[in-house]
């Protein structure tokens, strides 16, 4: 039984892990209905950021709790950043362009960034520094959850609230789901269509890079490569809720991540990412637009 | 241009390339050494970061601008471009016939006039064209993204490897047998998606191009995991043997062989019946259907046709390089030979071969890059994509005016 808890918490980490990297893909998709390729890498990036800071303020002699908060600060603003400017670089211009063609960009994009850090930085796996202290109190259930997941379900679900309250409440938000459902007409009521996905891809980029944190000091090390698997993943979990929904991205990822953990355990590690993407197909074939996604009825 | 106009100029460009002094400057400028404990502060790549942004966004800046003055320009000389040219050429039979007769004898002359390297090189380009010929059908013509093309090709490949491993066929055998089995894969794969929609399908076939991939790479007993199959046999040539040297000029040739009936069959087919049902498809499902078009049957053709060409390259490639593993079956080959069509100007074959030739080549040549060659190559697909977003040469369809003109083209 506790091996059953322990695999259970641990899927709930990855699933965790996978919305906050599954919320930009689906929020840009929902958006401007562009599969951000580089967004794997936006969570790469936000992962050798916070490595960078992390380990600059160590050397230093900072106290862990103000490197922690200057880490996640640091990874968000940069990582926001990046995601800014990939979006004027690389998919502005091809607003108009035939609907194939960003996907190439993003996709060219992606392979700039992946080698732009490997040359920057190191093609070598870096130790990462332990944020996350391992608290007292956990000891008790040390075995079945570390506190570093506790640290991931706290922060993500907190995220997960602040994001709600940001798209349900806002005028920003109100913004976005009015773009999301029209461009052409929000720009009729007047709302600056080009800023609401620039502040898109930004806050998208900014979740990415949280995950990157958390997940970089969880695992203890990052390389140039860990966006482009933890990128597909993300975008299998938004797929599978139903992409362009807010919690069917966090629905599907949860998913994804206990069944990959499940399997894992119970069965073979070898065949976890098949078991992933088996998983999809299954659940697109009896559902075809995801398990919160609506389906488009056309008119003819 | 004024001199403030230049000097706003400068100030904008100054602006851009502080802000990327801002973006780059954790990654570019530190660098730590995690187990000494020691910070390395690079300033100097941050002068180099500043430098080369300005100069490049003063350039960038320029283009743009002189591209919209072209633009409001009358529209005969807006056409007035390379590809349109080119567009041209192709146009007239007489100067397009001299044209392939030109291609065609330089092609033939090649692996005489160049060096045995330079024939490798190239017949790696001519299996990417058929690649991305296709390619072509699933996603040019038939409009279905797919993102798992390269598991085609790990089947056919694999497919003659092991047969070739186990039973000592030879190449002629297997390669019909590759294409079929890399078919009947696209028919498996193409029955769970013929419901989905655009991007579902993009992400179910990049699904099912790693589920392969995986099963290759994780069941040793079958397929001799990760470290692949060695010692597979080149094609056979009459039963006579061949010198290295001869065996890769015979291979170039073969590949030429190739090349041409592929670009005949798919031409032929682009305006079949069935060819013009799958562009129909692309454009409408829902008129498409009403037309009296069985859906289902023409995704399926196009998903095994599509298939097939994968898997006849496949058993190329594993008879060529005479060794294979799941690594040569990445995503990322998917995305190259996706690249490839979308570059080309997707649906256009003249595309799909000069979209082949820039990015199969353009890696090769800029090797003394070495290190950068990768970081220039992602570079280079986004700005022939933000410059050029319809490709290389868009495909263009004939199509029927009711002026009292002369046949016209439009795009």
């Amino acid at each position: 039984m506790n091996y059953f808890i322990e695999l259970f918490f641990s899927g709930l980490t990855r699933g965790a892990i996978y919305a906050l990297i599954a919320l930009g893909y689906t929020m840009v998709y929902g958006i401007i209905g562009l599969i951000n390729f580089a967004h794997g890498e936006i969570y790469m990036i936000g992962a050798f950021t916070s490595f960078v800071v992390a380990s600059v303020l160590s050397i230093y002699g900072f106290p862990l709790i103000a490197i922690v908060i200057m880490t996640g600060f640091a990874a968000a603003v940069w990582a926001g950043a990046y995601g800014y400017t990939i979006e004027k670089l690389a998919y502005k211009p091809l607003r108009h362009a035939p609907r194939l063609s960003p996907l190439i960009s993003a996709i060219g994009m992606s392979i700039l960034l992946q080698n732009y850090v490997l040359l920057a930085q190191t093609s070598d796996f870096l130790p990462f520094p332990k944020l996350i202290p391992d608290f007292p109190f956990m000891e008790r259930y040390a075995d079945v959850l570390g506190s570093s997941d506790l640290v991931i379900l706290l922060t993500t679900t907190a995220v997960m609230i602040l994001l709600t309250f940001l798209i349900k409440y806002t005028r920003i938000g109100k913004a976005m789901r009015a773009t999301a459902q029209d461009t052409t007409m929000a720009m009729l009521v007047g709302i600056n269509v080009n800023r609401i996905i620039s502040i898109t891809f930004v806050i998208g980029s900014a979740l990415a890079a949280i995950g990157g944190l958390l997940i970089a000091s969880h695992i203890g090390q990052i390389n140039f490569y860990i966006g482009f698997i933890a990128g597909i993943k993300a975008f299998t979990a938004a797929v599978l809720g139903g992409i362009g929904s807010i919690p069917g991205a966090v629905l599907g990822s949860l998913v994804l991540g206990l069944t990959e953990s499940f399997a894992t355990g119970y069965v073979s590690s070898d065949y976890e990412d098949v078991f992933a993407f088996s998983l999809l197909v299954l659940i697109l074939i009896f559902k075809p637009s995801g398990l919160l996604g609506k389906a488009v009825i056309k008119k003819v | 241009m004024t001199i403030s106009s230049v000097f706003r100029e400068i100030i904008r460009s100054s602006l851009i390339s502080l802000w990327f002094v801002f973006l780059t400057f954790p990654l570019m400028v530190i660098k730590v050494n995690p187990i000494e404990r020691v910070v390395h502060w690079r300033w100097g790549n941050m002068l180099y970061v500043a430098v080369t942004s300005f100069v490049l966004s003063l350039f960038f800046r320029e283009v743009v601008r002189r591209r919209k003055l072209r633009e409001t320009r009358p529209e005969e000389e807006n056409r007035a471009g390379i590809a349109l040219s080119i567009r041209r050429i192709f146009d007239e039979p007489g100067k397009r016939n001299m044209l392939t007769g030109i291609v065609f004898c330089f092609s033939l002359v090649f692996p005489f006039v160049f060096s045995s390297y330079q024939t490798t090189i190239m017949t790696t380009a001519l299996m990417y064209v058929v690649l991305g010929l296709g390619l072509n059908i699933v996603v040019g013509m038939a409009g279905l993204l797919d993102l798992g093309y390269v598991a085609f090709y790990a089947v056919g490949a694999y497919t003659y490897a092991l047969l070739n491993h186990h039973f000592h066929l030879g190449f002629w055998t297997v390669l019909p047998i590759g294409g079929l089995v890399a078919a009947l894969f696209g028919f498996l794969l193409g029955f769970p998606v013929l419901r989905l929609r655009g991007d579902y399908l993009a992400i179910v076939t990049l699904g099912f191009g790693e589920i392969i991939r995986l099963i290759l790479e994780n069941w040793g007993k079958f397929s001799q995991g990760p470290s692949g199959i060695a010692n597979i046999s080149r094609p056979g040539f009459f039963g006579i043997h061949l010198s290295l040297d001869s065996a890769i000029v015979y291979m170039y040739y073969l590949m030429i062989v190739f090349v041409l009936a592929t670009i005949f069959i798919v031409s032929r087919l682009q305006n079949s019946r069935l060819g013009r049902a799958w562009i129909a498809l692309r454009e409408d499902e829902t008129a498409c259907q009403v037309m009296g078009i069985d859906k289902r049957k023409t995704k399926l053709t196009a998903f095994a046709l599509g298939a097939f060409w994968a898997g006849i390259i496949g058993v190329v490639f594993a008879s060529k390089t005479t060794f294979i593993n799941p690594a040569s079956f990445t995503f990322l080959e998917s995305a190259i030979i996706l690249s490839i069509v979308v570059l080309g100007g997707m649906g256009s074959i003249i595309g799909v071969i000069m979209g082949a030739f820039i990015l199969i080549l353009m890696p090769e040549y800029l090797r003394p890059l070495s290190q950068y060659r990768m970081f220039a190559f992602g570079l280079i697909l986004v700005l022939m994509m933000v410059f050029r977003p319809q490709g290389l040469i868009a495909n263009v369809r004939s199509a029927y005016h009711f002026e009292k003109t002369k046949r016209t083209f439009h795009a």
